[in-house]
């Protein structure tokens, strides 16, 4: 049985490819997104009998139609591309934090505490200091706990930062019970501490810091020793030390950084958007940054387009839900098929299948 | 009050104890598959909308009881075990991060899950949860000793068969053991012959199916046929539970009812505040996590090709 199996060939043979130019790579990807937004189309025409050219029409509409939805676009964009900044340094050193939904949420809870109790007591500029620092500080501590145990014993932080999620999640739940007395478990938006405002809209300032720190991100990554090092860890750890890169010490800096910037993101959730804290208020970006950071290789710059495209289809959907009253779940169905069909089309990127000729004596290369 | 307390323990934790049974042997296979909270959402799904099908075919009263439980779950297993193979083709077949993939899974199960169970009416399935909560006859008789042991639903005692049998195939069986050759070391697996995309594949789809019928069990069993928007935190606590029992189901069992009661503990304390009692699960499993990795004892590491996926060519 087996040696009849040998004689014959396979149909065709896998083979990783040695290089693909770049505009070769984007026009995959690009195909790839087409294709997903047709698949969706189809759907919405089989399931829903929808018209097709309806769907997407409602869709752009989401996003786009007035001022406010499209200046919406761009917060919910810069949200998620600051959470997919923060993780975006540790998953080039390979080091896994599916954890940003609890930094970031820890980051919103210590604005939110500072609001609620210094609140009113110091002077302003005082208390934007102090919001800063508590974000920043109690998500880098958050980020720190599972990097020290990888650091030391080698613990697997991918399990690890998954669980301080949900710690993250009863603290809030736990803070919120002892500030609201009344037992609602909803803290009323404490708006007149909230951060300054300027600019033509009232999230210009969130767009404006997450732009600023993309820039800084990709020369961070791009052209600093800290950058550098970071991939060599990333590519391989005993090459790391061989050269003499401290690599406890660079997994240490890296996922304070990576703290540091979720802790950003909740500090603009709460302090320059909502005004409050809630279990939900980072409403899943934290998983979603995951996504949005490996869909651009890890390339801050890129993550301006995928951060887009995930911004895009999530307020597109919600107008098509209202729209043609469907469920609000078509909105993680659709993000959830573009996902699938970017991450399958990875795989034409990096191999190239062979079909095999049937000709006699056609040995692979 | 104590025998209330361990017996919704138990029913709670078998629901877990679906999910990391169907986790480990996914894992064991190699495959970290995070999608075990969309899959589980799937299941539950699959089975309800499956019950409301049957139950408008035949009419209410005419369903059969064992019908009623039987097609549920083989619905749920199926429709679970189809995310399974979504999942494998892209990790196996087309080699993509699983990490990436698993997370979009369950963002695409908790999507595919909730609109599923709008499309039906929640009076079609809700009634068969009597069929699933049915204890043995003889269990009243029994008094306390009865209800601990014989008054469960069918659910609970399925979980349980399917955790001891799973952890006879892996400790036991040829089957088992190539399994875990394939997600220890799948170059040298691959090299003594086992066919690693199978056994992959195989292991994913199978996993996924059995966490599916946790999500079943969570809503046909636990909330007497309700349905709720938070079965995807069982599936987080599911993934919890398998580095908690150190990738044993044999030991799920015990874990899973620990789980169970640390969960609902907070039900049966009077206080104010009892958030810091729901973060027990979480905060037990990290421990446990930091005390298997310093005390670095091989049968306690997670399988040695855990999240990797499996390139012939470039061995």
């Amino acid at each position: 049985m087996k040696a009849k199996e040998s004689k014959r060939e396979p149909l065709f043979h896998i083979v990783r490819r040695d290089h693909m130019p770049t505009w070769n790579r984007m026009l995959i990807r690009v195909l790839a997104v087409l294709a997903a937004l047709i698949f969706c189309g189809i759907l919405m025409v089989a399931i829903f009998h929808i018209d097709p050219f309806r769907f997407y029409r409602s869709m752009l509409d989401g996003a786009f139609k007035t001022p406010r939805r499209r200046w919406y676009l761009l917060q919910s964009m810069s949200i998620l591309l600051c959470i997919s900044l923060a993780v975006t340094p540790a998953f080039k050193m390979r080091f896994w934090n599916i954890g940003a939904e609890g930094q970031t949420m820890v980051g919103g809870l210590a604005t939110a505490a500072v609001m609620f109790y210094l609140g009113g007591k110091i002077p302003t500029p005082l208390l934007f200091v102090a919001m800063i620092a508590a974000a920043i500080l109690s998500a880098m501590i958050w980020a720190l706990i599972p990097a020290v145990f990888k650091a030391r014993w080698n613990t697997n932080e991918t399990l690890f930062t998954l669980m301080m999620n949900y710690v993250a999640i009863q603290l809030v739940t736990f803070c919120i019970g002892n500030w609201v007395k009344s037992g609602s478990g909803i803290l009323a938006p404490m708006s007149k501490y909230g951060l300054p405002k300027f600019g033509p809209s009232d999230y210009f300032p969130n767009i404006l810091t997450v732009a600023v720190l993309t820039v800084l991100m990709f020369v961070y990554l791009r052209y600093s020793k800290h950058g550098y090092e970071i991939s060599v860890v990333g590519e391989s750890e005993n090459t790391a030390r061989y050269i003499g890169i401290n690599v406890k010490k660079v997994i240490l800096r890296t996922m304070a950084l990576s703290g540091a910037l979720c802790g950003i993101a909740g500090l603009l959730l709460v302090g320059g958007t909502n005004y409050t804290v809630s279990t939900s208020i980072v409403d899943n970006q934290g998983f979603t940054a995951i996504m949005v950071s490996w869909l651009a290789k890890f390339n801050p710059i890129f993550m301006i387009l995928t951060s887009f495209l995930v911004a895009f289809l999530q307020a597109g959907t919600k107008q098509v839900s209202t729209d043609f009253r469907i469920n609000e779940s078509i909105s993680d169905i659709v993000t959830a098929i573009l996902l699938f069909f970017i991450i399958g089309c990875e795989f034409f990127i990096q191999y190239k299948i062979l079909f095999n000729h049937r000709q006699k004596g056609s040995e692979q290369a | 009050m104590i025998i209330n307390f361990i017996f919704s323990a138990v029913r709670l934790g078998m629901t877990l104890l679906f999910g990391s049974t169907g986790e480990t042997i996914t894992e064991k296979s190699g495959h970290l598959n995070l999608g075990i909270p969309g899959i589980m959402c799937v299941g539950a799904a699959c089975g309800c909308v499956s019950e409301a099908l049957y139950t408008g075919a035949v009419g209410q009263g005419n369903a059969n009881r064992i019908l009623a439980v039987l097609i549920p779950i083989v619905a749920s297993f199926l429709g679970a075990a189809f995310l399974g193979v979504i999942y494998s083709f892209l990790t196996v077949t087309l080699r993509a991060n699983q990490n990436v993939t698993g997370l979009a899974l369950t963002t695409f199960g908790v999507g595919v899950a909730n609109y599923l169970i709008k499309t039906v009416e929640i009076i079609k399935y809700s009634y068969a949860s009597s069929f699933f909560t049915a204890g043995f006859p003889f269990a009243a008789k029994l008094g306390g000793f009865g209800k601990l042991f014989f008054s469960y639903g069918i659910m609970v005692y399925l979980a349980i068969a399917i955790a001891l049998i799973t952890s006879f195939v892996f400790n036991k069986t040829r089957v088992g053991l190539h399994l875990r050759a394939v997600g220890e070391n799948p170059a040298t697996a691959d090299a003594a012959g086992i066919n690693v995309t199978a056994y992959r594949y195989l292991a994913t789809m199978i996993g996924s199916g059995i966490a599916g019928l946790g999500g079943l069990c969570y809503v046909m069993d636990n909330l007497n046929g309700n349905w709720e928007y938070v079965i995807d935190a069982m599936g987080w606590l599911s993934i919890a539970l398998v580095i908690f029992t150190v990738w044993k189901p044999s030991l799920g069992i015990l874990g899973s009812i620990l789980f169970g009661a640390l969960y609902i503990a907070s039900n049966y304390i009077s206080g104010t505040n009892k958030a810091l009692l729901n973060m027990l699960p979480y905060v037990v499993t990290i421990l446990v996590l930091i005390t298997t990795s310093i005390r670095n004892k091989k049968e306690h590491h997670p399988p040695a090709g855990l999240g990797l996926n499996y390139y012939r060519e470039e061995r």
